[in-house]
């Protein structure tokens, strides 16, 4: 901040930094309890912001230029915080404490009542900071950087304190849910923190427990420069003043390491007691006690599970944050590492363990989502080492980098569960050696008229586990097999898997069934459906994500299913335009999508093509079977009139050798009338069922192109709001200016989000497509295998006839 | 003049090694190669005719007015007409014989109406046959006036004298039976081509399949796709294999037992004719008999000379027919047999082979794992 001010004496700096810092950390705190905690946040937020600003100024050199804004600030800030922090935080948690921290997965109003109590803390201590640097400006930190050695040095004491203090402070903060006591807490850390050492083990209960256990050696003076440090840490991202937070949410590691590096440098050669100090306090002991202030009070939050989990040292709670924020951030994996990277930054040992950590995070094989946090790390931990060679001097360094330690193997144990459950995702995935196998017997007409509708049942055997026997059997009606597709392909179509489709709803067949005529036609297609039904069960119970789905498993076990509904829009050739004009529209649409992978557009014309080929070879398919049909029926055409031949023949050897071929030729009218069916069964329905299958890898590259869409707006939308950011900027307006920022913010982490989305339905569909391939290839095979089978044996079956005919044709003379 | 030539003669070549080879398409005409063995050497004769010629010589045939009995004989069916750009209905016409590749069945056939006329005993003493085996010059370049065996006043004339009921209960019979085996023959023939046709289909559509197979290999060397690849071109194999047996199938069809039929067909019809001008000389007869029993006195002598004559002539035609009729009796039997063993060998040759390649491929299919 001070840096900021030094640096670029643009006509407000401070502001700006300001606002960028709040509109940061709203950011930050909207991906985490999804906008709607802003008020308080704010509220919150803003005073220890002013507070450094204020702080920081005076602390190294006030510049004129600084000041004007100063005064804003001071005025604006400070004075709404105690308003905020006394009402709106508390008024908040009560009328809206579930629905503000739905996200916070586990116990949202506990999370509630820490939030606000952590927010309040955060005010009063900021204006206890900011009285604090205006009294002793130079002195006090010089000070604070012996006490922070000190602090250092209870540090292994205080962890164990620690560890006992938890459970208590949980209590408090479960206790804290109403919000008058919030209130009450807040001013009795207010107190407790200006008394400093008289109680601390009530400060520990009440406020982070991290912090106070450092407290209790200090004295008053230290007191308060460890208020600050507490007040920085409860809204994690405002905990490293100089702007690292903002870099960190636009993503662009280069900037975040530029300004602190400049920062550095600018420092090191004036080795001003108040830069280094300035420099170390703020950003680096505060971003660590920050953060394990945030992480006592979200572990408090969550769950003591994790604390105990990693219990026996700081970074016990700081696991215990890890889980938690994790759960919260479910979404934003690397903003966590981006925040644990900066905790850890100031600690100058943690380089190594960063990389170790970084390799932790490689070997998940999660580098699509990790890669973002994994390169902040490695980028973090030069500006480590050159952080140390500035923080060697100062003993203060050296108790930050000891008490930041703690917070970094918390950050390395933090990236251990989350990884540990994209782990078990992917060995979900990788299952492949399940045993399950799926038969649709027994068609069956139920009911009469347009009413009647076809049962089947649907048997599973299985060996897997997740099922409650190995056997079960079901009678499930044709909806119902739509219903279930409904259901996957609204749930997993969006994230890019191909959900297997089913059969077309055919009017003019089912008609012909359920009228009720015993005609051929009818039975095969009842038996084309039903075959056709079974190869998409198999299908859908042989992809591991779907077999996971809990409609799945309803669908094979439950003896009653609810009646799907609305299939009846999906029927036949309307499902399939609808389908196919949704698909033409999304592309039209996004016709623009310059593809950046080159994968994606080959294999995209790859499924276009295969689509192409596989309607060609249907229609081949069908023709053969249509002529193999009319080869059977001219056979036995043939027949008769052979035997007709036959019977109106003078010689008699002749005449019975006829009547003889014309038994031959009945039998091989079956045997053409089978191969049709084999053809048919074979090829024209393994066809069919690609070309559903092709059209929803289309769906699925569709659905990744939605993604890029989704990604690309957003980012348009970031780029208008920085412009109309721009505009205040200039126009002066900082009343909007705020407004804008805050957008900015929001729009930051959608793009965030939205880009990230886009790589993981990429991956997936990567996966998927690849997945579909060798399905593809096997699925061939194993019919073609087949069909060569059945031609043999047709083949044989022929050689027999044949043979037998021979002897009688050679006899006539 | 024509009259002098057509004077018996016994053939020059041997009845057994005449041969039609080839068929060239000459613009719109087709012309046949017909080659033949000389009885007294080894030379061969290589001449040049047309259909126009074949219809000489079968028109030459039909009327050797002197030979006794002449419109008794059942006469080897010569085929229709085969025009290069044949029309659906030439082509209907024509059955089994418009199949085939460069017309092979049809030069099967003609050269089996040669074989016929030379074998047969009267025919085959006609000038016009050595003529058209040897000659160089192409007999049939004139305009052959057509006689009264032409088939459209026939058809006239049949409507009437079709039913007629016969004197003699052999040729009656014969008669009813020619009638039905001349339809059923012919629905015979006529279904058999609809199933050589399917199968043709078949092959056609199991090559379509093929290349179509054979377009979905992709690009690209990714193992999934390398093994798709394989797996469309094994199967494209599998199915041009198959395609090529179905054609080989539909063309042993056409060579065996289509040609067969159709032959049989065309005896039946020849015999239907040979039938249907004895029972015109017959009704001549009986209408000469009543005239010569109306007949004034001053003409009766007249009249019982026409009426003698005309029974003459019908006595020669009825025991012309009558050995005809054994004769082709024979003949068709063995010709029948012929084909059906032909056929049937052919179509077991060809099942066990595509059965060797079915397991050939099924093996390559197991084998890829």
């Amino acid at each position: 901040m001070a840096t900021s001010s030094e640096r670029s004496p643009p006509p407000f700096p401070d502001s700006e930094d300001q606002e960028l810092l709040e509109s940061e950390e709203v950011g930050a705190q909207d991906s985490e309890d999804d906008d709607d905690v802003d008020d308080p946040f704010l509220g919150a937020s803003s005073p220890p912001l002013t507070k450094m600003d204020t702080a920081l100024p005076e602390t190294s050199q006030p510049s004129d230029v600084s000041t004007e804004p100063l005064i804003d600030i001071m005025n604006d800030p400070l004075i709404e915080p105690v308003s905020h922090t006394e009402d709106k935080p508390a008024s908040e948690v009560v009328s809206e404490p579930s629905d503000d921290f739905v996200d916070l997965a586990n116990n949202e109003t506990d999370a509630a009542g820490d939030e606000v109590e952590a927010e309040s803390a955060v005010a009063d201590a900021a204006k206890d900071t900011t009285e604090i640097p205006l009294d002793e400006p130079s002195d006090d930190f010089v000070d604070i950087l012996g006490s922070e050695t000190e602090a250092a040095h209870e540090e292994v004491v205080a962890e164990d304190v620690t560890i006992e203090v938890l459970p208590d402070s949980s209590e408090v903060t479960g206790g804290i849910t109403d919000p008058p006591s919030d209130a009450i807490t807040v001013s009795n850390a207010e107190q407790e923190v200006e008394e400093a050492s008289s109680a601390p083990v009530v400060d520990i209960s009440i406020d982070s427990p991290a912090d106070n256990t450092q407290q209790p050696p200090v004295s008053d003076k230290i007191v308060d420069p460890l208020v600050d440090l507490i007040s920085d840490a409860p809204p994690t991202d405002v905990k490293n003043p100089s702007q690292p937070p903002m870099d960190l949410f636009e993503d662009d590691p280069s900037d975040l390491f530029m300004e602190p590096r400049q920062n550095i440098s600018a420092k090191q050669p004036q080795k001003s007691l108040f830069d280094e100090p300035d420099e170390d306090l703020f950003s680096e002991p505060l971003g660590a006690t920050s953060k394990k202030t945030v992480n006592v009070v979200s572990s408090e939050q969550k769950d003591k599970l994790v604390a105990t989990k990693g219990a026996g040292n700081v970074s016990g709670v700081g696991v215990g944050v890890g889980g938690p924020l994790n759960d919260s951030y479910i979404g934003e994996p690397a903003d966590i590492f981006t925040e644990e990277a900066v905790a850890t930054a100031p600690s100058a040992i943690s380089t190594s363990s960063v990389g170790s950590k970084t390799n932790g995070v490689h070997s998940e094989e999660e580098a699509d989502i990790f890669a973002e946090a994994t390169v902040e790390l490695s980028l973090d931990s030069p500006r480590n080492d050159r952080k140390k060679n500035v923080m060697t001097k100062p003993s203060a360094s050296a108790s930050a980098s000891a008490s930041a330690a703690p917070s970094l193997s918390a950050a390395a144990s933090l990236s251990k569960p989350q990884a540990a459950t994209l782990e078990e995702l992917e060995e979900e995935e990788e299952e492949d050696k399940f045993e399950i196998n799926i038969s649709i017997t027994n068609p069956e007409k139920i009911g009469d008229g347009m009413n009647a509708y076809m049962a089947y049942k649907v048997s599973t055997q299985t060996t897997l586990p997740m099922f409650r026997n190995k056997t079960f059997t079901v009678r499930r009606r044709f909806s119902d097999f739509l219903g279930l597709y409904e259901k996957l392909s609204e749930k997993h179509g969006p994230n890019g898997f191909i959900v297997p489709p089913p059969p077309e709803k055919s009017i003019l067949g089912m008609t012909k069934v359920k009228v009720g005529k015993e005609d051929p036609s009818s039975a095969e297609f009842v038996e084309r459906r039903r075959a056709a039904l079974e190869r998409y069960l198999q299908r859908v119970v042989c992809h591991p994500s779907l077999l996971q789905d809990p409609d799945v498993r309803e669908f094979l076990e439950r003896e009653e299913l609810p009646r799907a509904v609305n299939t009846q829009t999906l029927s036949g050739a309307g499902f399939l335009k609808m389908i196919n004009r949704a698909t033409d529209a999304v592309s039209k649409m996004t016709i623009k999508m310059n593809e950046s992978d080159v994968w994606f557009e080959e294999k995209l014309q790859e499924v276009e093509s295969a689509d192409q080929q596989v309607k060609k070879l249907h229609g081949l398919v069908d023709s053969l079977v249509g002529h193999r049909k009319e080869l059977s029926l001219n056979t036995a055409g043939f027949a008769k009139s052979v035997a007709m031949l036959g019977s109106s023949e003078d010689n008699t050897a002749l005449s019975r050798a006829l009547s003889q071929l014309a038994e031959v030729e009945d039998k091989m009218e079956q045997l053409h009338q089978d191969q049709a069916s084999n053809d048919s069964f074979s090829f024209a329905e393994l066809l069919a069922d690609y070309i559903r299958l092709l059209g929803a890898v289309r769906g699925s590259f569709d659905q990744r192109m939605k993604a890029w869409q989704r990604w690309q707006d957003a980012q348009a939308m970031l780029q208008k709001k920085r412009e109309t950011e721009a505009k205040l900027l200039w126009a002066n307006k900082p009343e909007k200016l705020q407004l804008a920022k805050d957008e900015i913010t929001e729009w930051e982490a959608k793009v965030t989000q939205y880009e990230r989305d886009f790589d993981r339905v990429s991956a997936t569909v990567r996966k998927e497509v690849l997945r579909f391939e060798k399905e593809k290839a096997r699925d061939f095979k194993r019919q073609i295998v087949k069909y060569l089978e059945s031609m043999l044996q047709s083949q044989q079956q022929l050689i027999k006839y044949w043979e037998a005919f021979l002897p009688e044709a050679k006899a006539i003379a | 003049m024509m009259e002098e030539e057509v004077a018996p003669t016994t053939l020059s070549v041997s009845s057994h090694s005449i041969k039609v080879t080839e068929a060239v398409k000459d613009g719109d005409t087709l012309t046949f190669l017909v080659v033949s063995q000389k009885l007294s050497g080894t030379g061969e004769y290589h001449v040049d005719r047309t259909y126009d010629d074949f219809d000489w010589l079968q028109q030459h045939l039909f009327s050797q007015e002197d030979v006794p009995g002449i419109q008794g004989v059942i006469f080897p069916p010569l085929p229709a007409k085969a025009q290069v750009n044949a029309s659906a209905k030439v082509i209907k016409q024509l059955g089994f014989l418009a199949m085939g590749q460069e017309w092979q069945p049809y030069c099967m056939a003609l050269e089996t109406y040669l074989c016929q006329v030379a074998a047969h005993s009267t025919l085959s003493k006609n000038k016009a046959l050595e003529i058209f085996l040897t000659s160089a010059e192409p007999p049939g370049r004139q305009k052959v006036r057509k006689n009264i065996f032409n088939r459209l006043s026939q058809a006239v004339e049949g409507m009437r004298k079709e039913g007629h009921k016969d004197v003699d209960e052999f040729f009656q019979t014969e008669r009813d039976h020619n009638l039905t085996l001349t339809g059923s023959t012919k629905t015979a023939a006529e279904r058999f081509l609809d199933v050589v046709q399917t199968e043709q289909k078949i092959a056609m559509a199991c090559g379509h399949f093929s290349t179509a197979l054979h377009l979905c290999v992709e690009s690209g060397d990714e193992p999934e796709k390398q093994a798709f690849n394989k797996i469309c071109v094994k199967m494209s194999e599998v199915f041009d294999s198959m395609g090529k047996n179905t054609a080989s199938v539909a063309e042993n069809n056409v060579s065996t037992l289509g040609l067969g039929l159709d032959l049989e067909s065309r005896y039946q019809e020849a015999e239907k004719e040979m039938l249907f001008r004895r029972t015109c000389k017959l009704v001549e007869l009986e209408t000469a008999s009543r005239n010569a029993e109306r007949a004034k006195p001053l003409k009766k002598a007249a009249m019982e000379e026409l009426k003698k004559a005309a029974e003459k002539e019908f006595d020669h035609i009825s025991g012309m027919a009558k050995q005809e009729i054994a004769r082709l009796q024979g003949v068709r039997v063995e010709m029948l047999q012929q084909a059906l063993v032909q056929w049937c060998e052919k179509q077991l040759l060809t099942a066990r082979e595509s059965a060797d390649r079915y397991n050939q491929h099924l093996q390559a299919f197991r084998g890829m794992a």
